[in-house]
């Protein structure tokens, strides 16, 4: 009797769906991969990787594939899947899951998003990559969730970080890459881009403050009245009006941070140089 | 009955199948493990005869691509190639090199009688795989310090330009390359299964440490490590072993092969398929045993090589850190 019991909730434990099964697996065993480049991680592997890419991506902001990584092996148990749920409970979410579109640089056609009107949302990204002087290159490709669901999901996160970034017109310097890190964090709730505030330490104290003051609100305040970012399908609303498409989110534009950094850095170098005009003077007529 | 377990009970075996030996290593085997591997491996099953393939880690590829993906590895490795052997082997990397250098005891030593200093000519080393130059340098240092023999001098070999670049940056700030009248390190970019560059009969050491597992044909390359070696020269190598003999100590160390050392990679070099290519190169690798007899086939003489009941080299090796590393040694014997 206890045999079979014990035999029967075996096979009720092996019958559950995958997320729901604990992890049996280890280094030397592991299960075949779920999609190309899937590398199935245990749970120890899962917590080195994320503290390892943590300070390896603190220490070397450029290092974007620990950046991944870390957003990878931070989003299960409970994140990646919510991120997937709010797709699925929208119908253009739920078409883009259908379809998984993929963002790279032979996809986005920076020619002709160039000759697209003044104010779409494809001008907008294209003019947003000649300023920073960026391109859609292929960004890394998602490998350690295990779901090839919520991997799109993950990857469909990370290709269209730079829409985000070209809708509200936040630069690639670092302090604009933490003012879109806050609002995406507002918004989809991923572990990285909480963790990723950390880097605020690396901020001059002046950009830390301005930081604190206006970009930080900003980007939580938008980021929770915003609809789901990752639900807008970006290759159907290449054409659609930039400021159409703000208000149907819900998002306001923050201070153009370029602008602002461009006005300090002339009105410091005017005073500096007035400063060292009247030392000039000073010296040259004894006073 | 297999398809009503779920997906992932289904596991995939980290270890090749068993009897699957690659075409170059099972040349090497006596007759008596022949026979065990009748059933031939499933890769071969599916090329045509005149495809030859290898493995490449636990992937399998066309022999003459081997050498192509190994060198395009060892390119994105060069850059933190120290800082990576730091890591991964906790900095006992450098205790086996040292060891290694000085169980060979390179140079010669002047005698204190009447001969001249220009009489003695000092030893030509080869050391094959070795890039970076962290054994050539150690050998260099050892002649010249300890037996004071300023004349020895070594030829770094590797297949890898990148690998050479950074031995390159090494030696640039030693005394061993700056004057180029005394210059008594060189670089050759060469394939060690092709060593035509160097002349028959001409180098007294021949050293490779950490290479061979990633050459195409080890019996070819052996075979021209005899070629070039003097009569009465030595032939060292240090390679890392496919397993330790102690069962609980094996599991912890393939765990830290396996699970750690990519990881390491990925974090540390940006680049996890190189370091999981070289766990799986070092699982693929013959035992200590095997490879001793492939030392033997080529044509040297193994010191302290003794047969056990089956015909197979039971010593001739010395086993490094419970066996995580061997250092195999071979003498050209001197007369027919």
């Amino acid at each position: 009797m206890n045999k079979s019991a014990s035999l029967r909730t075996f096979r009720h434990l092996l019958a559950l769906p995958q997320p729901l099964r604990q992890r049996t697996f280890s280094i030397l065993n592991r299960p075949p991969p779920n999609y190309p480049g899937h590398v199935p991680l245990t749970l120890a592997e899962r917590g080195a990787l994320a503290v390892g890419s943590a300070f390896g991506s603190l220490r070397n902001p450029h290092r974007h594939d620990l950046i991944a990584a870390l957003g990878e092996a931070t989003a299960k148990p409970y994140f990646i899947s919510r991120l997937r749920t709010a797709m699925l409970a929208n119908p253009t979410g739920r078409r883009i899951l259908r379809d998984r579109p993929r963002i790279t640089s032979q996809t986005m056609s920076l020619e002709k998003l160039r000759q697209l009107p003044e104010s779409t949302v494809g001008r907008a990204y294209a003019a947003w990559l000649d300023r920073e002087g960026v391109t859609p290159d292929t960004r890394d490709q998602v490998r350690y969730i295990d779901d090839p669901e919520e991997a799109y999901v993950m990857q469909r996160y990370r290709e269209t970080h730079d829409f985000t970034h070209a809708i509200t017109g936040l630069p690639v310097i670092i302090e604009g890459e933490l003012a879109v890190k806050a609002f995406e964090f507002a918004n989809t709730l991923l572990p990285m881009t909480a963790l990723s505030l950390v880097a605020v330490v690396r901020l001059k104290a002046a950009e830390r403050k301005r930081f604190f003051e206006t970009y930080l609100p900003w980007a939580v305040g938008n980021g929770l009245k915003a609809e789901e970012v990752i639900n807008v399908y970006w290759e159907e609303e290449l054409e659609t009006d930039v400021e159409v498409l703000r208000a149907r989110l819900g998002i306001e534009i923050p201070p153009d941070l370029r602008e602002i950094r461009k006005t300090l850095r002339d009105k410091n170098k005017a005073a500096k140089a007035a400063r060292d005009a009247r030392e000039r003077l000073g010296a040259a007529t004894g006073v | 009955m297999a398809s009503l377990l779920p997906r992932a009970t289904k596991r995939l075996r980290l270890s090749p199948p068993s009897g699957f030996v690659c075409h170059d290593c099972r040349r090497a085997f006596g007759s008596s493990v022949c026979q065990s591997q009748q059933q031939q491996p499933a890769p071969s099953q599916h090329v045509s005869q005149s495809e030859k393939t290898t493995h490449f880690g636990f992937e399998t590829v066309a022999e003459e691509l081997k050498a192509s993906r190994v060198r395009t590895v060892f390119s994105s490795v060069a850059a933190n190639y120290d800082t990576m052997n730091d890591l991964m082997s906790l900095g006992i990397h450098r205790l086996w090199k040292d060891h290694f250098v000085r169980s060979l005891n390179p140079g010669i030593r002047p005698a204190s009688t009447a001969s001249s200093p220009q009489a003695t000519p000092g030893q030509t080393i080869l050391d094959i795989a070795g890039g970076t130059g962290d054994i050539a340098l150690r050998l260099l240092d050892h002649a010249t310090t300890i037996n004071h023999d300023p004349r020895t001098n070594v030829i770094i070999s590797d297949i890898n330009p990148e690998m050479l670049a950074e031995g390159r940056k090494r030696f640039a700030t030693s005394p061993y390359y700056s004057t180029s009248t005394n210059r008594r390190v060189s670089f050759l970019e060469a394939n060690a299964e092709d060593l035509s560059a160097i002349v028959s009969n001409s180098i007294d050491l021949y050293t490779v440490a950490f290479g061979i597992r990633n050459f195409t044909h080890k019996q070819v390359a052996l075979q021209e490590a005899f070629r070039v070696l003097k009569p009465g020269g030595v032939f060292a190598c240090l390679e890392f072993t496919p397993r330790l003999s102690n069962p609980l100590m094996n599991g912890i160390y393939k765990r830290w092969s396996f699970g750690a050392i990519p990881l390491i990679g990925q974090v540390v070099a940006a680049d996890r398929e190189s370091y999981q290519y070289l766990v799986e190169s070092i699982e693929r690798f013959p035992s200590q045993s095997e490879f001793a007899g492939m030392i033997e086939e080529a044509g040297f003489m193994v010191p302290g090589g003794e047969r056990g009941v089956e015909g197979e080299l039971e010593s001739g090796w010395e086993d490094l850190s419970l066996g995580i590393a061997a250092i195999h040694k071979g003498v050209k014997p001197v007369s027919r």
